[in-house]
């Protein structure tokens, strides 16, 4: 697709990475809450929960490289009554530290937070890896965890107090490299389980999350030109999916198209299929990195050979209202 | 100072009064089983001195009536199978009635085949997934640190289980923290699902191990209620370093010539048939 335009090469103004907020929120957050115990398997510098750890080193503690252990003294921590802020990159915390999450936080429904950074393809050169494509596939399939995946900087900020707020388990998604601004505030709207409309239209709906809502409002730009006028609901939380936006999405737009940067199986694509074939059914096409593994690669030629661009967006949205 | 053990607490006033608690927790180990008709009666008696010295013998402080009190002492069964010998010291200990001991494993009892915090108070982890309790034992010790607690927390792991690889991460963890207030006993009974521990994994010298990964180790007769007492003493007053307890003991300890009659000494995750049960008892003396 010459001349694509992939997910972070938007013309909208660009911020900084999701993880890149969550460090300093996180930081920020440290010194009105003291429950809030950081726990690193060594890449805190990647993580940036190492700004948490240099303000407070008596409540930081890096365990090496050990993922399972990592989730194991997460939910002892927990259960003493602290709130341990648990992150790794998405792949090795969700995969390697999956029985553990299982056992030692969903079962017991324990206060842990997980973040995942370094999720999706756009990671680039470090290949596949190293990416976490499956990792909200694994995170919804433990029972009672909250799942949730901010679009930019500004929702990455309000998401990881929202994290904190919420009482139970919860995973973050977030991404490696700079991604363009969803919302001009500093403070965009955030409620756990509440999509945000960040365009509205009547034609079609977009749900997209991480760095695929400015995807999306890229493409409701294309589509605009064309007479066509897109809703781009912002669905940072994948769990609990926010039921009455997409029930009114489908009623008002009658087709939704669902953008993520993740395997279509068990990702934002198939909770969204679920509630909208039972609430009300209607036309769905799908835009993620289908069922294969990344590469190595520049970030940009990532995301445009998986087709995670405005232009094919736009050609799924035509598609799916032809279906209509 | 170390704090008092709360009154409602149940202490032994001597040896003597321990063997009877310790005999006591056998019977309700395979009556329960027997009752439930399946369960690992045979891995939870090879552990039931480890288990009556900490509740009865003075070392874990804990209040039945306010299971989550916050400054308790925390005893994590990583060899979540052998719930029958918590849940028996659990009912000793007041934390729930002695015949709720008969709903083992039945459905709507909180007393399920394998540990569940969210439903039992006196549970301290969810286990049965092997491998993982010294890793919350590891959490909890950290967490008494930060809030300059006194507590201090046991976790009982299988010879079988320290095959898991999570094991020995905690292990390295729990020395470079210096966790002090954490002990680790491994019931060395010799014995996993299918067959000797040392032909399935060996993982001798288990001593040598843990001394490797920086703990102070003592190796014990874990089904000698007198060694018992005076390692977990030990344990508790080393400084600097965590404690590792290797527990040498039998699996299906009390009621080996009746195993050995059936021609089964691992008697692994079976229960005892009914028509064996006052037999097994009677060995019990």
């Amino acid at each position: 697709m010459a001349g694509a335009t992939s997910a972070l090469q938007s013309k909208r103004p660009l911020g900084k990475a999701t993880r890149d907020a969550f460090g300093r929120a996180l930081e920020a957050l440290g010194a009105e809450r003291p429950d809030v115990v950081v726990v690193d398997a060594d890449v805190s510098n990647s993580t940036r929960t190492e700004w948490f750890g240099q303000k407070f080193p008596d409540r930081f503690f890096n365990i090496g490289i050990a993922e399972s252990n990592l989730v194991g003294i997460a939910g002892g921590l927990a259960s003493c009554g602290k709130t341990p802020v648990i992150a790794s990159f998405a792949c090795f915390i969700m995969c390697n530290g999956y029985d553990q999450l299982r056992m030692a936080v969903a079962y017991p429904g324990l206060n842990v937070k997980v973040v995942g950074t370094h999720a999706g393809i756009s990671i680039g050169e470090d290949g596949a890896s190293q990416m976490g494509i499956e990792d909200v596939a694994l995170a919804c399939s433990l029972p009672g965890f909250v799942v949730v995946v901010p679009a930019d900087e500004a929702s990455a900020k309000a998401a990881t107090r929202a994290m904190l707020d919420h009482r139970g388990p919860v995973y973050m998604r977030l991404g490696r490299p700079d991604v363009p601004k969803v919302y001009e505030t500093d403070n965009p709207p955030f409620r756990l389980g509440q999509a945000n409309t960040v365009r509205d239209g009547r034609d079609l709906t977009i749900v997209a999350n991480g760095l695929m809502v400015a995807a999306a409002l890229d493409a409701a730009d294309q589509l605009a030109a064309e007479g066509i006028e897109a809703r781009v609901l912002d669905m940072h939380t994948v769990k609990p999916i926010d039921r009455e936006a997409l029930k009114k999405a489908a009623q008002e737009t009658g087709a939704i198209v669902v953008a993520e940067e993740h395997l279509a199986h068990g990702g934002l694509g198939s909770v969204v299929a679920m509630a909208v074939a039972e609430l009300e059914p209607v036309p769905i096409r799908y835009v993620n990195l289908g069922d294969r593994f990344g590469e190595s690669g520049s970030p940009e030629g990532l995301l445009e050979k998986f087709g995670l661009t405005a232009e094919n967006l736009a050609a799924a949205a035509r598609a799916v209202i032809a279906a209509k | 100072m170390r704090r008092k053990t709360p009154e409602t607490a149940t202490v032994a006033r001597d040896l003597e009064q321990l063997q009877q608690i310790a005999k006591r927790l056998r019977v309700d180990i395979l009556r329960s089983t027997t009752e439930a008709g399946s369960g690992h009666p045979s891995s939870s008696l090879s552990a039931v001195e480890v288990v009556t010295a900490l509740y009865f013998g003075g070392f874990l402080r804990y209040d039945p009536k306010n299971p989550h009190w916050p400054d308790r002492d925390r005893f994590i069964l990583s060899k979540g199978h052998a719930a029958p010998v918590l849940y028996a010291a659990l009912a000793e200990a007041g934390f729930f009635p002695r015949e709720d001991l008969m709903t083992l494993r039945k459905l709507g009892s909180p007393l399920e085949g394998h540990p569940n915090m969210a439903r039992l108070g006196g549970v301290e982890a969810s286990t049965g997934s092997l491998g993982q309790g010294l890793s919350i034992g590891v959490g909890q010790a950290l967490a008494a640190r930060i809030d300059r607690k006194d507590y201090r927390v046991y976790v009982l792991t299988g010879d079988g289980e320290i095959g898991e690889g999570q094991i020995w991460e905690a292990a390295a963890s729990a020395a470079k923290y210096r966790l002090d207030n954490l002990t680790c006993i491994v019931d060395r009974n010799h014995y996993q699902q299918t067959g000797a521990a040392e032909e399935v994994l060996n993982m001798d010298p288990i001593d040598g191990k843990f001394t490797a990964f920086g703990w102070h180790t003592i190796t014990i007769n874990g089904n000698d209620l007198g060694e018992v007492v005076q390692a977990l003493r030990r344990a508790t007053e080393y400084r600097g370093q965590p404690t590792c307890i290797v527990s040498l003991t039998h699996k299906g300890q009390g009621i080996l010539p009746l195993l050995e009659k059936l021609g089964d000494t691992n008697f692994h995750g079976k229960p005892l048939p009914a028509k064996y049960l006052d037999e097994a008892l009677a060995l019990l003396g």
